[in-house]
């Protein structure tokens, strides 16, 4: 019963942490998408691995930002309770960023002249 | 009957991993779904949990695997600078360029949202154990994750299917 009692006061901080890191590393993916589209630059510099090409930059930050970004999060709220709906409302906008801006309709509108 | 190796890293990338993936994505959902404490007494929560955990994180681990041998052993030779690869075949042609213009572009990014998606999906269901049986809003918002995951999976599949058969990668 106190077991089942604790577990029911579980804080949902870390969750919540999650999937707003979820959402950073998608809209991450995003942003550099566009930027990358826009700037020859910035696509240069996101070509980590040539033989994939800027797509490593992008995707590699991305994968970069959800990891820390989690980690960061996670040890900012793991023990407190977070308006749940509040956070996963942000996750959820940073996502659909994350899906809009790799949308290609979408990123090509940034694209340099 | 043989199979280059490019062709053999399609298969493993897309049928195997890809589709593995998608296919999991209807239990992980169902599993999701019926988590709840009004439907299944506590054992059955239990029961129903432990491979709850480990579909979702298997999941996650193909989706993983599924972009990144994509990202770094397909892509490589789809991108080739040679006139014989997948993406100047589909150039060349204006019929078939915005297979690479549109579906693969697309398809490139957009798939690397699943396996983030995925992943705390797996950490969440995880994290709680029995108790998100009773937590409706959690379960919901993890349920709209896991579907994202599964669309953005199904998009990058079905785009990798078609380019295949139109420039396949040989």
């Amino acid at each position: 019963m106190t077991t089942q009692t604790m577990n029911d006061e579980r804080p949902n901080g870390p969750v919540a942490s999650a999937l707003v890191a979820a959402g950073l590393g998608s809209a991450t993916i995003g942003l550099m998408t566009v930027l990358a589209e826009a700037s020859a630059t910035i696509k240069n510099a996101l070509n980590w691995w040539a033989p994939a090409g800027p797509l490593s930059g992008k995707t590699s930050l991305g994968v970069i930002v959800f990891f820390v970004s989690w980690i960061a999060l996670h040890l900012t709220f793991r023990g407190r309770n977070v308006r749940f709906s509040r956070a996963a409302t942000i996750a959820f906008i940073l996502l659909v960023v994350g899906l809009l801006a790799t949308f290609p309709p979408f990123f090509e509108l940034f694209a340099a002249e | 009957m043989s199979i280059s190796v490019r062709e053999g890293w399609t298969v493993l990338h897309g049928m195997l991993f890809g589709a593995g993936f998608l296919l999991a994505f209807s239990g992980g959902l169902v599993g999701l779904y019926s988590l709840r404490e009004e439907w299944m007494t506590k054992e059955g929560v239990k029961e129903r949990l432990t491979k709850l955990k480990i579909g979702l994180w298997a999941s996650a681990a193909i989706a993983w695997a599924t972009v990144i041998s994509g990202s770094y052993i397909v892509y490589p030779w789809y991108r080739l600078q040679d006139a014989t690869s997948p993406r100047s075949i589909l150039l060349a042609n204006p019929q078939t360029a915005a297979w690479h213009t549109f579906g693969m572009e697309w398809k490139e990014h957009v798939g690397w949202l699943a396996p983030i998606a995925a992943t705390v999906v797996a950490f969440a269901v995880s994290y709680y154990g029995p108790i998100l049986a009773k937590k409706t809003g959690e379960r919901r918002a993890l349920a709209i994750f896991f579907i994202l995951a599964f669309a953005t999976a199904a998009i990058a599949g079905v785009f990798g299917a078609f380019i295949n058969k139109v420039a396949p990668l040989q």
